[in-house]
Parts: C-alpha cells; sequence; structure tokens
C-alpha cells in the first residue's frame, strides 16, 4: 500500500537523523510522581476570599519508565489534563513531589526549568488554537532553538525542514501559515515543534481527539513510529478506550483526581479490576452491527455524572455510582495496592481478584433510603 | 400559493446551470484534453437545456392540480432522467442509478417509504466559489427504522440534515442563499418546494432535531422548562400549565432527575449529558415522526454517551419514529442503525444494511474508515491502515471520483477510468449499493484477501 511507502520515507529520514541519539536503558525510571496535587481556590467576593477549592488532582503515585507509553484515560473532568501539566510544569503543584531523572523539580522556578524543557514537551489537544496564526510553520517548529540557544548542525531552517520531513509534512511548507494546513497536518506541525529538541519527555494531550478517523490513524501511526526510531517516552491522554489501548504499554484510569488503576495493556483489558474501569470498557460502542442482536456480555449503564470535584463523596469517591458499593466504600477510602504483580487497583471489592473487605457484604443500594437517597442505582442492562 | 411554485423551481434550474457552468469550468481547469472537455461541456449544455424544459413544462401541471401528485408523473419523469444525466456529467450508460429509481422504477409519485430524499443538492456561493456539500444524494428510510450517515468531517453529514429540516434558507437571501435542489419526501408531502409557512408547521412537530453541542444549541438566557414549554406550545393550544406538565414529563421520561424542580433550571446549571438530554427532551416533546440526531454524543463522555443512545434506542420503541443518526463513530452507528450511508465529498458513496457495510463493505473508502479506527473487540494490531491524505475541498472536488487521490485501488480500473468519469451508485446486490469504477470481482478478491485479515 501507498500508505506504507509513506511511513517508510518517514522512517528512513527520521533514522538517519537520530544515530546521534544514545539508546537508554530500557525500564528505568524516567519520571516518578508521588502524591500529586493540584487544588484551583474558589474565591468570593471582594478580598477574594478562599471559600473552597477544586480538587482537579488529589493525590497522584505513579512512574514512568524510559521508552514506555502510558496512556491515562478518565471521563471530563477527571483531572487528565490537569495531570499533564503538572508533570510538564506548567502549574504549579499544590503538594507531593515531581521527579524527572531522579531530580525534583516539583518546585523550580521557571528559569530554572528551561534547561529541563527540552527534555520534556507536549503535544496539545486543539491543533487550530495552539499555533500561532501570526507565525509562518518555519517560525513555529523553529521557536524551540531559539528560545533555547541551540544551534542545530547545518542551521535552523535546515532542521526544521528534517523535522517537517520526519512528521509527513513536505520541506516547501516551511513559509506556509497555520491556516493553510487541515487539522491532521496542523497536529503534525505540533508534533514537529514537540521534538524539535529530541526530548526524553512527550506529554500529548489528547493528541488525536479533535482528528477524523482516518486522520487519527494517520497521527497515532506516526506517534509509534518517531517512538520507535527516536526512543521517545510518552505519556498520552485521551478519553478514547480503543485509541488508549492501540498506543499504550500501562494504562492509568483516572476517577475525580484520583489514580483507580494502573496496569498494563493487556490485563487492563482482559482483566479490569476496578468495576470503574468494567463500566468505561463496557460503555465503548463496538463497531459491530451483529453484537447488537447477539450480545453475551452485559453493558454496564453507569447512573448520573460525575460528582463536583470540589465537594468529591467521601471514602472512595466511585461509591455514589458503583453497583458494588457497601457501607466501607463510603467511610473508607481504598489505597492504591497491588493485587497482583503490575496491577495496582484502589477498590475495597475489586472484579476478578480478592475482595479486599470481604467481611462487608452490605450494599449500600440494598440499604433504606434515606440513607442512600443521593445515590441514583446504576442498573445493569442487557443489549 | 400558485405562484410559489413557479418561483422556486425558476430558482432550482438557474442553480442547477451555475453548478453546470462551475462543473465545467472546474473541468477545464487542471490541464485535461481540451477535445475531451469540449465534448463534455457540449453534452453538458444540451443536457441542460433538456432539464430547463421538462422542468418549466412541469410547473403550470404542478401548479393546476397540486392535491394530485400523480398527475405530472409523466413529465416528471422526463425532468428526473434528464437531472439524472445532468449529474452524471457525460456519463454514457443509462439505466437506474439511484436507490430511490431503482425499486419504484423510475416512476416519480408519492414515495411508498416514510422519508425519502431523491438527488438532494445543497450548493452555496462562495466568494471563493461554490461550495458543493450535498451533491446528488438520495436515500429512504421507513417508520421505526434507523438510517445512519457516516463520514468525515466536511462530507456535508450535517448540510443534508439541515437540508431536510429546510434550514439552509431560513434568514438567507441574496447572494449567499443556498442552491437547493432534488426532492425530499415526508409522509407523501415534498418538502423542497412546499412554502416556508408549512415546512414551519412540519418543523419540531413532524420532524425535530437534536443539535451537535447542547450548549450553543440551548438559549443561555432562558429556563430548560421555558424552551421546552415553547417547543409544545408553538404546535399545540393549550395552556402554560398542560404545557409545564408536559415538559416535567418529558424531563422525567428523559432520566433528569427531580424534573419537577430542574425544569426551572438554566443550562449552564446543567452538566453535558443532562443538557443533551433536555435537548433530546425538546426535540421529543411534539411526538416527532422524524427524529434527525446529528452527532448527538460526540461532545460526551463514554459513559454518558451509552447513556444517550440506551435512550434514543428505548424512545424510538416506545414512538416508533424514523431516526437519521449522523456521526462519524462507527461504533455508534453500529449500535443504532438498520441501513448505512457513507459519505464522501457531498456524494454516497456506499449505501446498505448495517450489517452489508460491515462485512462485506464494496468501496474503498469503507474499508479505509474500517482499517482506521482501533478496535477494541478485536486483538491489538500493530498498525492501524489509515486512509491517506485527507479530505477534498468541496469547492474543488477531484475530477473523476472524488477519493481516487486517497484510494490505494485508482489504478486497478483500466484506463484511468477513476481520474475522469465519477462513478454513479450501483447496486452490488439487492438493497447494496456502490460507487465505485472497481469490478466487482476485484472488489471481493481485495477486500477478501487484503483487506478483511487484516482488520
Amino acid at each position: 500500500m501507498s500508505d506504507k511507502d509513506e511511513a517508510m520515507t518517514t522512517s528512513e529520514t527520521a533514522a538517519g537523523a537520530t544515530d546521534t541519539l544514545a539508546a537508554r536503558p530500557e525500564g528505568e525510571t524516567l519520571l516518578r510522581v508521588s502524591g500529586l496535587k493540584k487544588h484551583f481556590p474558589v474565591t468570593k467576593g471582594l478580598f477574594k476570599r478562599q471559600v473552597g477549592a477544586v480538587l482537579a488532582v488529589d493525590g497522584l503515585d505513579f512512574d514512568v519508565r524510559a521508552g514506555e507509553t502510558l496512556g491515562v484515560v478518565g471521563e471530563s473532568g477527571c483531572g487528565k489534563s490537569t495531570m499533564g501539566r503538572l508533570i510538564t510544569r506548567l502549574l504549579e503543584p499544590t503538594a507531593g513531589t515531581i521527579e524527572f531523572q531522579g531530580k525534583d523539580i516539583t518546585h523550580l522556578g521557571t528559569g530554572d526549568m528551561r534547561p529541563l524543557r527540552r527534555d520534556v514537551q507536549m503535544i496539545f489537544q486543539d491543533p487550530y488554537s495552539s499555533l500561532n496564526p501570526r507565525h509562518t510553520v518555519g517560525a513555529i517548529v523553529g521557536a524551540p532553538f531559539r528560545l533555547q540557544g541551540v544551534r542545530p548542525e547545518g542551521g535552523v531552517k535546515q532542521e526544521v525542514q528534517r523535522l517537517l520531513s520526519v512528521v509527513g509534512l513536505s520541506p516547501e511548507h516551511y513559509n506556509r501559515y497555520p491556516h493553510e494546513f487541515s487539522g491532521g497536518q496542523r497536529q503534525r506541525i505540533g508534533i514537529a515543534r514537540a521534538l524539535a529538541l529530541n526530548p526524553k519527555l512527550v506529554v500529548a494531550d489528547e493528541p488525536v481527539s479533535a482528528l477524523d478517523v482516518s486522520i487519527q490513524a494517520q497521527v497515532v501511526n506516526l506517534l509509534d513510529d518517531l517512538q520507535a526510531e527516536l526512543g521517545l517516552t510518552y505519556v498520552i491522554i485521551a478519553h478514547d478506550l480503543s485509541v488508549i489501548r492501540h498506543v499504550s504499554d500501562r494504562i492509568a484510569v483516572m476517577y475525580l483526581g484520583k489514580v483507580v488503576e494502573l496496569t498494563d495493556r493487556q490485563s487492563l483489558y482482559n482483566k479490569p479490576m476496578h468495576p470503574y474501569t468494567r463500566a468505561l470498557l463496557s460503555a465503548v460502542p463496538v463497531p459491530d452491527p451483529r453484537r447488537k442482536a447477539a450480545q453475551g456480555r452485559d453493558r454496564i449503564l453507569l447512573q448520573g455524572d460525575v460528582p463536583s470535584p470540589m465537594n468529591p463523596p467521601s471514602g472512595c469517591r466511585f461509591h455514589t455510582r458503583c453497583w458494588k458499593a457497601t457501607e466501607v466504600c463510603a467511610k473508607k477510602e481504598p489505597p492504591l495496592v497491588a493485587l497482583e504483580t503490575g496491577h495496582q487497583v484502589a477498590c475495597h471489592h475489586p472484579e476478578n481478584a480478592a475482595d479486599q473487605e470481604p467481611g462487608d457484604t452490605k450494599l449500600l443500594t440494598d440499604l433504606p433510603p434515606q440513607a442512600t437517597a443521593e445515590e441514583p442505582t446504576p442498573t445493569t442492562t442487557k443489549n | 400559493m400558485t405562484d410559489d411554485p413557479t418561483d422556486k423551481s425558476g430558482r432550482r434550474d438557474t442553480g442547477r446551470k451555475n453548478a453546470g457552468k462551475a462543473d465545467a469550468e472546474g473541468g477545464a481547469a487542471p490541464g485535461k484534453p481540451a477535445k475531451a472537455d469540449k465534448t463534455a461541456k457540449a453534452a453538458k449544455a444540451a443536457k441542460a437545456g433538456e432539464a430547463d424544459k421538462p422542468a418549466k413544462a412541469e410547473t403550470p401541471a404542478k401548479a393546476e392540480t397540486p392535491a394530485k401528485a400523480e398527475t405530472p408523473s409523466k413529465t416528471a419523469k422526463g425532468d428526473k432522467t434528464a437531472k439524472a444525466g445532468l449529474t452524471k456529467g457525460g456519463d454514457a450508460r443509462g439505466g437506474p442509478a439511484e436507490p430511490a429509481k431503482g425499486e419504484d422504477g423510475g416512476e416519480r409519485s408519492a414515495p411508498r417509504a416514510f422519508l425519502e430524499v431523491r438527488d438532494l443538492h445543497v450548493h452555496f456561493p462562495t466568494q471563493d466559489g461554490l461550495v458543493k456539500s450535498v451533491d446528488g444524494l438520495s436515500f429512504k428510510l421507513e417508520k421505526g427504522k434507523t438510517l445512519g450517515i457516516v463520514g468525515e468531517s466536511g462530507s456535508g453529514k450535517s448540510v443534508t440534515s439541515l437540508g431536510i429540516m429546510g434550514l439552509h434558507t431560513v434568514g438567507q437571501y441574496g447572494r449567499q442563499r443556498p442552491q437547493l435542489s432534488g426532492e425530499i419526501w415526508l409522509d407523501g408531502e415534498e418538502l423542497l418546494g412546499a412554502p416556508a409557512d408549512k415546512v414551519r408547521k412540519l418543523r419540531g412537530r413532524t420532524i425535530s432535531m437534536i443539535f451537535q453541542d447542547p450548549l450553543s444549541a440551548l438559549h443561555p438566557f432562558f429556563t430548560v422548562g421555558h424552551q421546552i414549554v415553547e417547543a409544545y406550545r408553538v404546535h399545540h393550544e393549550v395552556d402554560k400549565r398542560t404545557a409545564r406538565k408536559r415538559a416535567v414529563e418529558l424531563l422525567d421520561r428523559v432520566g433528569i432527575p427531580e424534573p419537577a424542580k430542574r425544569v426551572d433550571s438554566f443550562p449552564h446549571e446543567f452538566s453535558g449529558g443532562m443538557r443533551q438530554r433536555a435537548m433530546i427532551a425538546m426535540a421529543l416533546v411534539n411526538n416527532p415522526e422524524l427524529l434527525i440526531a446529528d452527532e448527538p454524543t460526540t461532545a460526551l463522555d463514554v459513559t454518558v454517551q451509552a447513556q444517550i443512545l440506551d435512550l434514543i434506542r428505548d424512545l424510538q420503541k416506545e414512538f416508533g419514529s424514523a431516526v437519521v443518526i449522523i456521526t462519524h463513530d462507527l461504533g455508534v452507528v453500529a449500535e443504532l442503525s438498520d441501513d448505512i450511508l457513507v459519505m464522501y465529498g457531498g456524494r454516497c458513496v456506499e449505501y446498505g444494511a448495517a450489517d452489508k457495510v460491515f462485512y462485506e463493505p464494496q468501496h474503498p473508502y469503507t474499508w479505509g474508515l474500517l482499517g482506521s479506527m482501533p478496535r477494541i473487540d478485536r486483538d491489538r494490531t500493530d498498525r492501524l491502515v489509515p486512509v491517506k491524505g485527507s479530505p477534498p475541498s468541496l469547492i474543488n472536488v477531484p475530477q473523476g471520483c472524488a477519493f481516487n487521490p486517497r484510494c490505494p485501488y485508482a489504478d486497478v480500473p483500466e484506463g484511468g477510468i477513476t481520474r475522469t468519469e465519477r462513478p454513479e451508485l450501483r447496486e452490488v446486490e439487492p438493497g447494496h449499493f456502490s460507487a465505485c469504477h472497481m469490478a466487482q470481482e476485484d472488489r471481493e478478491r481485495i477486500w477478501n484477501d487484503e483487506i478483511a485479515p487484516r482488520l
């Protein structure tokens, strides 16, 4: 297929340019995050008195290993984008630590962060608003060199043109403006900019969600190729579970500012342990009309919406929508523990694993209505 | 009443003439052999002339007997074939090519299907040229059935839906006014040529629509209840209290908790999923017989999406209405639709039962769509198979098959026919249509050997 040819040329140019890059040992921890929190204050009145806080990210612990792709999924408002902005230090964390290559970068100032910006780059969600409409593509992709004072071999222009060809654009596009490009091409410009300084870690915030299906596949393949050739480490934030499964090695599922499940791709999709993960997976529409008629699996319909992060539920944050919730769920917050090797779950009553609170069997949904007045009952329907 | 149709058809004709002209000019630009171009132009001019005559002949007949749709069938038939000839753009092959014609034998009468769209064209004149958003689209839909329209952004899906609703011409005058032609039959009535007042009475009552972005479709200044009550009272002579009761009942039906309280909430007080529910309630308040859902779940999370899709399915079962669902998500289409129409560059490239389109797709673009999406229900593949390139500009649609610059099999048919001649929608098997020049054997071979194993 001709697309393969395209990919081939891309890979050749990329490979030619990257032999300078030393191979990093696999599996070494590149980024470690512990107890990370970000609370946005909610103020009121003349003196901006703080009346509350949006607990956008409320205690995250995970690490990212060199060369892998960590996927982060969750509903809108669960704090995944805030998390992405925290680890690239575009936002100042409220608490917790972020270590990049063993160095604490939690509270580094702008000047101290600058050398690190070479190693940590970001691809933004919206290719329409993340490119300055008054700058040419050359100026946009060349900006990192200018800001970092890097003089690439052969000059900035040549390097920018090389980058453009790496991401599948034509070097002649150097003098064009963003509005002359389609959405997919703009996203490629954003990717070229992120790759300009040979970063170690790329945080991609919904890199494909603004694109059409056919273009989406082009960008996903491009990210794949670049990772193989440049040895990049990705943190990919997305809400589309099928895209996340395609790109990630390990996946973190977030709910209301917390990681509820963190494991490798295989066990997440084959053996989800957290009820929320199971509900999410079952909600994905399957492009197969025969499944509609003869659907063996149960679709779990979660009722209602995600509660407000200003006032999250007590105990396990999912207990208001969980069909397995018991009394302990409303009182005690489940810790994120490894129930199997490499499979961390924060749940008292996980699926596909031993119950963590076997003594507590009384379902919240069976309790008298006054206790559960605010808890809608999720129903399991068979389609 | 009497002069209105005359006016309409007159305008339609000029629109078509312009379209023909633009076509010919577009053809001249990319440096084709001059001879072929001239003949094409001549053929077009001749056909445009033919198209004019029967259309004019038809108008008085229509004006005299507006009630009987049967009478002008003879002239209309001539008109129809001429039209088809024009849209073919010099295609030598005759014969029924459109799904609408295939079943009722080229007879133009009030169709048996509940909704039938025939040869719909929606063209927007702009400063850069004529944007052919929809260029010859035909489909039909029975009551209680669901049609899914899929395609990339800019393929004309939403323009089609607005065309059925009759919303293109509202408040649009002068040069910016879009040019519409074709026929839209709803329950035995033609909508495109009908007077605005009549369509207004149908809109919201018989046909209603769920829009993509509930935040911009709902009025921020009025409460949700007020907006639902308004939609109800426009079509029903009831007092406010009854209408309000109806609004509360509907909000309850679409699953909004405490509807009696939430009816007085403003749209900004609702979450995304609830706003979409409120909009569904508004669309359903008059028990519409045709519901058009334009990307109803695109802005929503998967869990909420599942709720909304379930709701639409339940409501359809309950009210027995016909549903047109427009989306770019093949998963959503597979969940809901009975029939699927795949659009590309303003035209239908494949049309058939959902099962057929998913399991025996006939068009390379459909293959591309199926290959582009990561599937959660299959084993993970190493690479996706994207469609190369990007969607075409609707001002300058590629010559020949609109998909040819992106099609990996463009050279399979001999003689470069894909680059010169636009393929017509042909029936590959009963009820399954595809617009592709490739021979049936080639398509089957490629699908079975190259595409299917990789999905």
